[in-house]
């Protein structure tokens, strides 16, 4: 897994120790969390060995095996962008999965109902009301949390609940396609799909490039922009924002839409670019993956492609991991939470691989309660 | 100049237009000459048993006068401009429209409410045991958001130990003590390794879903198809109070988890506010360096009372997989441990004030149960929506007024 460097907020030479250490500790945390799972795997008598090298082959064996991970990194990534933009702003949007479920949503109405206009009009238009349905679901934690105080950590949470019930009630209700016996919304219309890019054997799709087009967008608009140098100055300090004339509310706003805009964008493309219908029960809890996808990569948006990668990986080789072995799915999710530990508390790494500590290793943080 | 709409003229505006609102909304639907019928049984009584006591309630006129109730309100939080309404004020607005909802529903109906307030006290002991398990963390300057994870632990280790010891008393031992175990995972990062304490939580919860998935598939199914099977934590009424009409329902006939959550929030009340250990619980959550300075030792002492929290929040678990049901199910948390979140700060981080919070929410969940068999004019989707949004007006409406401890989130450094 290659990493780009880390953005230096200078133009100066990059200092490779730096960013030689800080892809060292989620390496090594992977590595940790392999072998973790490997334990796992022997204490429940299943083969060690076949599982991994399943696991392997199902992310990466073959050209199928590789499209289908890269199909399953891109809602990933987009989703860990989206929290990569609330951490520069101090919010922490564990509601990902909700604005996903929104912007599906909104992106499959887009697709249906819209008939009569050519692709380069429709495909785009159904991106961008995907993102806005994402967007609005994500700007009023914002809201709350600037006029408020109410925590977007709970207020996101509680937005899940809602756009999932409100997603079930829409697909089972008015969008249901009458002619389909199970409930789903009518498929979107062929202006409205992502075009494949390997053919039509392959589900690779037009959105993975989008997201790695966004990801790099993401980063110019982040460390290269007054609207991005707003965001990242009251998310490090809000008391000296205000002080600088900067808006809170404004810009706690702003960066949960646009943190909402991108997660409903995962939604948004793997209606247009995979499922082609919305069906009920479409949650895959990319919500607390997201966040882990971003920690992963320690919220630097280039980072977040190898990262969601990664995570597509993982879940794409494991449907092979569970038919060689006989262990369950699951074992994927420890090994991702016990990643994600690692990386979190890196100076559990350095403590366990006896790694100096250099500077400048706190990446995110949150907030407390407390306005 | 201060701008005209603060926070209580916003608030009373809010509940006035709301209230104006509900009732035409009803309006709509209802005729003048329909009723509800709130009836009261006798303890223990079967369907069939003739009430206590029958209460018929013109529908329209009860919605009129409760929407007439919230305007009078509205304009005194206006007028008044008290800090400590607004919480009264936002809770009635809860309460008056589940009560409307619940009447609106029951239109040409009898609906229980002995057994809807019982059925409120069961729902909240999860939430409220949660609530506590976040007070007590949250007063030793711990940010505690794994709640849903310790849960999720708790439910799924708790079942196993109950299958494999084919007693569910011998569960709830295993809950609390998986709760307590995975907690210090969270005390060792946000204590130790000085971790971002949302973070860990976070993390804690994803480590849930996943270890608690994993044992699903890989123990209890197993377990299950070799036909271990037990039942669910028994009623025991307690003899005589049971027996009094309306609160031995609600108060004295549950199972052993409703007892002790209903036990521990006196319990804690007492202990936080009226004990040496209390007083130092609260210095180290307000202000560890002064605590240190007199001699006490916070770490250990965030250690120990994250680890006590671990154990109510692993109870709260057992009450899932061992109380309301014997099963466990992947995510059966729900959002509990969320929610528990928001009613300790509903709560002002008081027992009795996030008890109240947690009845807030069980109520709101009770009622969902309720009118799901009736054909009501709201899809259940929406009802279901309730808590989640509910959870949200008390945060947007009562924080603010309320106070976190003031360490709360920070790691200590000597």
């Amino acid at each position: 897994m290659s990493r780009a460097p880390a953005t230096t907020p200078s133009r100066a030479a990059i200092d490779w120790r730096n960013v030689f250490f800080s892809v060292l500790v989620p390496i090594l945390a992977i590595f940790t969390a392999l072998l973790i799972g490997a334990g796992i795997i022997w204490a429940t008598g299943a083969n060690v060995a076949a599982a991994y090298t399943g696991l392997f082959s199902g992310a990466f064996g073959g050209v199928q095996a590789i499209s289908n991970t890269l199909v399953e990194a891109t809602p990933f990534m987009f989703a860990g962008l989206a929290v990569a933009v609330g951490f520069k702003c101090g919010l922490f949007n564990i509601g990902a999965e909700g604005q996903l479920a929104m912007g599906a949503i909104s992106a499959a109405v887009a697709g249906f109902a819209i008939t009569g206009l050519p692709t380069f009009i429709h495909l785009p238009l159904a991106l961008v009301i995907g993102a806005l349905g994402g967007a609005f679901w994500g700007a009023i934690p914002g809201f709350l949390r600037a006029r408020t105080g109410a925590h977007e950590v709970i207020v996101t949470i509680m937005m899940n609940y809602i756009a999932i019930r409100l997603t079930d009630y829409l697909i089972k209700g008015p969008l249901r396609d009458r002619n389909a016996s199970a409930p789903r919304t009518p498929n979107i219309l062929e202006s409205a799909q992502l075009p494949l890019l390997l053919g039509p054997e392959y589900r690779l799709h037009a959105g993975f490039l989008i997201a790695v087009i966004m990801a790099f967008f993401i980063n110019w608009l982040l460390n290269r922009t007054t609207t991005g140098f707003e965001i990242g100055t009251v998310g490090a300090n809000p008391g000296a924002a205000r002080y600088a004339g900067i808006s809170i509310t404004r810009n706690f706003v702003l960066a949960m839409s646009m943190s909402g805009a991108l997660a409903g964008l995962a939604g948004a493309v793997t209606v247009l670019g995979v499922e082609r219908n919305l069906k009920a029960s479409f949650s895959a809890g990319y919500g607390f993956d997201s966040i882990a996808v971003a920690l992963l990569a320690k919220s630097n948006p280039i980072g977040i492609i190898p990262a969601a990668i990664f995570w597509g990986a993982l879940r794409n080789g494991a449907g092979l991991m569970q038919l060689q072995s006989g262990i369950s799915i699951n074992l994927i999710n420890i090994i991702q939470a016990l990643v994600i530990v690692f990386v979190a508390a890196p100076d559990i790494i350095r403590l366990i691989y006896r790694i100096p500590k250099t500077g400048d290793q706190q990446a995110v943080f949150t907030r407390g309660w407390g306005s | 100049m201060k701008p005209f709409f603060n926070r209580f003229r916003v608030v009373g505006l809010v509940g006035i237009v709301f209230a104006a609102l509900l009732f035409w909304l009803v309006a709509q639907q209802v005729p003048w000459e329909a009723f509800s019928t709130l009836r009261i049984t006798y303890p223990g009584a079967r369907p069939v048993d003739p009430p206590l006591l029958d209460i018929p309630l013109p529908t329209l006129i009860t919605v009129l006068i409760i929407s007439l109730g919230l305007i009078v309100g509205g304009i005194y939080t206006m007028l008044r401009q008290q800090a400590q309404l607004i919480p009264w004020y936002v809770g009635s607005i809860i309460f008056a429209t589940m009560f409307t909802i619940l009447i609106w529903a029951s239109v040409e109906r009898r609906v229980d409410i002995v057994d809807m307030f019982a059925r409120m006290v069961r729902l909240a002991t999860p939430i409220a045991l949660g609530a506590m398990a976040g007070i007590l963390c949250e007063r030793s300057g711990i940010v505690n958001i794994a709640i849903e994870g310790l849960m999720l632990t708790g439910a799924c280790v708790g079942f196993i130990i109950a299958l494999l010891a084919g007693n569910p008393w011998v569960g709830i031992l295993g809950a609390m003590a998986a709760g307590g175990a995975i907690v210090m995972l969270h005390a060792l990062l946000s204590i130790r390794f000085k971790t971002d304490q949302i973070i860990s939580g976070t993390v804690i919860n994803i480590l849930a879903v996943g270890a608690t998935g994993f044992m699903r598939t890989a123990i209890i199914l197993p377990l299950q198809a070799q036909g271990n099977t037990g039942a669910s934590l028994p009623i025991l009424p307690i003899p005589l109070l049971s027996q009094i009409p309306i609160l031995g329902p609600i108060l004295f006939t549950h199972q052993p988890i409703a007892y002790a959550m209903l036990l521990l929030v006196p319990i804690l009340t007492v202990l936080l506010f009226r004990t040496p250990w209390g007083l130092r619980t609260r210095s180290i959550g307000e202000n560890p360096r002064a605590a240190d300075t007199m001699g006490i030792d916070v770490i250990r002492m965030r250690y120990m009372n994250v680890f006590l929290a671990g154990l109510i929040a692993g109870l709260a678990g057992a009450w899932l997989s061992l109380e309301a049901t014997f099963n466990f199910d992947d995510l059966m948390t729900n959002g509990r441990g969320f929610i528990a979140l928001a009613a300790m700060i509903f709560g002002n981080w008081m027992p009795f004030g996030a008890l109240g919070g947690a009845m807030l929410f069980s109520f709101s969940d009770a009622l969902q149960i309720k009118i799901q068999s009736f054909d009501f004019a709201l899809p259940p989707q929406f009802i279901q929506m309730l808590p989640y949004i509910i959870t949200i007006v008390v945060l947007a409406g009562v924080v603010g007024r309320t106070r976190a401890p003031a360490a709360v989130g920070k790691p200590y450094e000597k």
